[in-house]
């Protein structure tokens, strides 16, 4: 057996034995901040979203000055306050974490993509400044001047996600810093925040916060469509948001292509792990369905396309594409649930992009809504599908990027903490999600049951 | 100088939370001992009015401190974090508990549901100043050891300095609400309520005191270094500073002056954050680490200070803007006791 291959065994092999080469907590901080991400991560998108959808109501409202319209985006803007408010107490949870469960990460790179976090703490800061001022103002301020003081909302939403996609999009193209004897120095703060990865990861969440806060608003009103509620007030709710994730859903599509070329570039290996694509080869094939059997080193039970994924991945039908067999064993992420994760987020983005090119097409046409209650079915589904497609993409890139937590720099196991008793915290943690997460929809239940008419109260 | 301009950062936000972020811990404080429904409806009625346009932003203070503290001194972040992973644990489920069942309370539908969410808010208040500031205890005395998980993870926050600060955290914040609370009051012409206030902010205010004197006693007997650097110099400044605001803020409140009492009562809190600053210098760490072997390279700090520097143009207007339409009242709601609410 060749030096090499020597290697790689003995590598699998303490990596499997527990408290041997790999730290047994990893993969429970690492579930840990899998869950409170999976928390945070569908606020945020309406935090980037909801905003400049209230904002669109409120300008109708402005321009017509039919009351209906307030209604609906006062009431729009009482949920967003508490998705805010639930958003800030779940992203204090993350800022905790990274040191909690990742002391060796910040310790070691703290400095160098820090700045991201600095600027995102002042766009954080402006959005709660100005959320607040928004939804308490109604009414207490000029229609004008209020108007206004939601626009912050909006660019501050934007500004957050950048900074904090800028920091995930360093640990998988990390820049910014030199290694010298496995120490960190010349720490460039700046070339770390503005890296390669950052864009298309940016574009692609950013579109993904309207095509999941879009659809999961337009499902409310699509259920109250399907019970006979057509007034304007909920026309209006539906068609909105509707609009807004409709257009998103197909360019979507195009920016996951620009995506995905993105990262058989500079990480190839995450690449392969999406399609269980063991060997480097020219033409490679795309396969749908079936599992990556690591034995065979081979996608079994799968509908093979052949070229597909060359053609997808470089635009070139021939071209060469690099497989998992580039790097030891121990350097691949967990194929399955990459694979697995990649293809439902594939799988639902095309259906998604399809409602929308329905929605469009039907609304330039026939200048109405779709009478389909099959359409509204649709739509209703579309939401929580938009909710996994979600998850499923940042399971696609966070659980590809592994095991390194600094990409072919720091590997996840080198970050986690030493510190005891994760198990204890996780439990915990895990119950106080649920009560959570079942008390905020029990409550905007609540709300969504108030008569429209009681927000034209002043109170 | 760049670490002691980025650590100047760090405190200005540790002051900022304690002056504006620990008074509605401390109105969850007063919400907890308000009593029963109809007896406590009208003072969380005032909690809940003052609170809900504020506590968000001032909640981000929080968050400001740990990101310029990991990017500008990350060695001792990680330190901090992973040796006082239980206070600061349960400082972060209590806030959660806290920032939702607020949230939530406001749109409760029957008294039922307000005690519920109201009683996890005000408990959680309490919890989590005392938590965070055990955890500031285990740095200030020297029980944080540099490295991963490196320091004890009980004894670094179950000790006589960590449970003594816990305490301050949550007395102090208990003053600072009575007597914002109490201005409130008066502007929103409730003075029954001003006057119940203006009792909880004198009796909290002579507790403060009282906690600040017994702490001086344990930290010298517990953190010998702490209590000299608070007894000498500059840290003695902060100290007889504090006390004179102390007191100053008691005589104002008495006179029911509550607008010079704010600053004051501010005042009070800054210097003593600023005294153990100056009682800890050079250290970041106590008997571990010093600021500059903590801090990150100049090119990092350089960032921080550019990029808080250009971020506060756009932030000191907005929090401006923010404080004078509430101080102004034009954001208020009108008033109503908690338990009103519900009623037919």
């Amino acid at each position: 057996m060749a030096a090499p291959g020597l290697i790689v065994f003995a590598q699998q092999v303490t990596d499997a034995l527990p408290g041997g080469g790999a730290q047994p907590d990893t993969v429970l901080a690492r579930q840990m901040q899998a869950l409170s991400l999976a928390v945070h991560i569908p606020i945020v998108c309406f935090g980037i979203a909801f905003p400049a959808m209230i904002l669109f109501v409120e300008g109708l409202y402005l321009r017509t000055g039919d009351d209906t319209y307030k209604a609906l985006a006062k009431r729009w803007s009482k949920v967003a306050l508490i998705i805010f408010a639930v958003g800030v107490v779940t992203g204090t949870i993350l800022s905790f974490e990274f040191g909690l469960l990742w002391p060796e990460f910040m310790a070691t790179f703290g400095d160098v993509f820090g700045i991201g976090f600095a600027l995102e703490g002042i766009s954080f800061f402006v959005e709660a400044i100005f959320i607040a001022i928004y939804v308490y103002g109604w009414d207490r301020l000029s229609r004008r001047a209020h108007f206004w003081t939601g626009v912050p909302v909006v660019i501050s939403g934007f500004t957050g996600s950048f900074n904090v996609i800028a920091v995930n999009g360093w640990m998988n193209t990390p820049d910014g810093f030199d290694l010298v004897n496995g120490k960190v120095v010349n720490a460039n703060p700046w070339d770390a925040l503005i890296n390669e990865n950052m864009w298309h990861e940016l574009i692609h969440m950013y579109l993904a916060g309207y095509i999941v806060a879009g659809f999961i608003v337009a499902g409310v009103y699509s259920y109250a469509w399907m019970k006979g509620r057509r007034d304007r007030y909920h026309r209006t709710g539906l068609v909105v948001t509707l609009a807004f994730a409709c257009l998103a859903a197909p360019v979507q599509v195009i920016v996951g292509d620009w995506a995905g070329r993105d990262v058989g570039d500079k990480q190839p290996v995450k690449l392969a792990a999406f399609e269980g694509l063991t060997k480097t080869q020219d033409g490679a094939p795309f396969t749908i369905g079936g599992f990556y059997d690591a034995g065979r080193g081979e996608v079994r039970y799968g509908i093979e396309i052949p070229k597909l994924l060359s053609l997808l991945s470089h635009h070139d039908p021939n071209a060469k594409v690099v497989g998992l067999d580039s790097v030891p064993e121990s350097g691949r992420p967990p194929v399955n649930v990459v694979r697995f994760a990649f293809q439902t987020m594939i799988g639902i983005g095309t259906a998604l992009a399809l409602l929308g090119v329905v929605f469009f097409v039907t609304w330039f046409r026939k200048r109405r809504l779709p009478r389909s209650p099959w359409f509204y079915r649709a739509v209703m589904v579309a939401g929580p599908l938009a909710f996994v497609a979600l998850i499923a993409g940042w399971i696609t890139t966070e659980v590809g990027r592994q095991p390194w937590i600094v990409y072919n720099v720091m590997r996840t196991e080198q970050a986690v903490t030493h510190a005891k008793g994760l198990a204890v915290g996780y439990a915990f943690l895990v119950i106080v999600y649920i009560a959570l997460a079942s008390a905020v929809a029990w409550l905007l239940r609540r709300l969504a049951r108030r008569p429209p008419e009681t927000e034209l109260a002043s109170h | 100088m760049l670490p002691q301009l980025c650590l100047a950062l760090v405190m200005l936000g540790i002051t900022a939370y304690a002056v504006l972020g620990s008074a509605d811990f401390g109105a969850g404080f007063w919400d907890l001992t308000a009593g029963g429904p109809e007896r406590g409806g009208r003072i969380r009625g005032m909690v809940q009015r003052s609170m809900s346009p504020v506590w968000e932003a001032n909640h981000v203070w929080l968050i400001f401190v740990l990101v310029i503290a990991w990017t500008a001194f990350p060695v001792a972040f990680g330190s901090v974090f992973s040796t006082l992973y239980v206070p600061l644990f349960l400082a972060a489920i209590g806030i959660i508990f806290r920032g939702a069942a607020f949230a939530l309370r406001g749109q409760a539908a029957t008294i039922r549901e307000a005690r519920a969410l109201g009683g996890l808010f005000a408990l959680s208040s309490v919890l989590i100043p005392f938590f965070l500031g055990a955890a500031l205890g285990g740095i200030a005395s020297g029980r944080v050891k540099v490295g991963n998980a490196a320091g004890d993870p009980w004894s670094s926050w179950l000790n006589p300095t960590s449970a003594v600060i816990g305490a301050i955290a949550v007395v102090t914040g208990a003053h600072l609400a009575a007597v914002y609370l109490a201005g409130d009051s008066v502007r929103a012409e409730q003075p029954q309520l001003a006057r119940a206030f203006r009792a909880r902010a004198l009796g909290s205010g002579v507790a403060s005191g009282a906690v600040a004197l017994i702490g001086i006693l344990v930290v010298r007997s517990d953190a010998r270094s702490l209590f000299d650097g608070l007894t000498s110099g500059g840290g003695l400044v902060m100290v007889l500073i504090s006390g004179v605001a102390g007191v100053a803020t008691l005589a104002l409140v008495w006179g029911e002056r509550y607008g010079l009492a704010r600053v004051t009562a501010a005042l009070a809190v800054a210097a003593i954050v600023a005294g153990w600053a100056l009682a800890q210098d050079p250290y970041l760490l106590p008997g571990q680490m010093t600021l500059d072997q903590a801090a990150a390279g100049d090119a990092v700090l350089t960032a921080v200070l550019i990029g808080i520097g250009v971020g506060s143009l756009i932030l000191g207007p907005s929090l401006w803007f923010l404080y004078r339409l509430v101080l102004q009242g034009r954001l208020d709601q009108s008033y109503e006791p908690l338990d009103q609410r519900f009623r037919p």
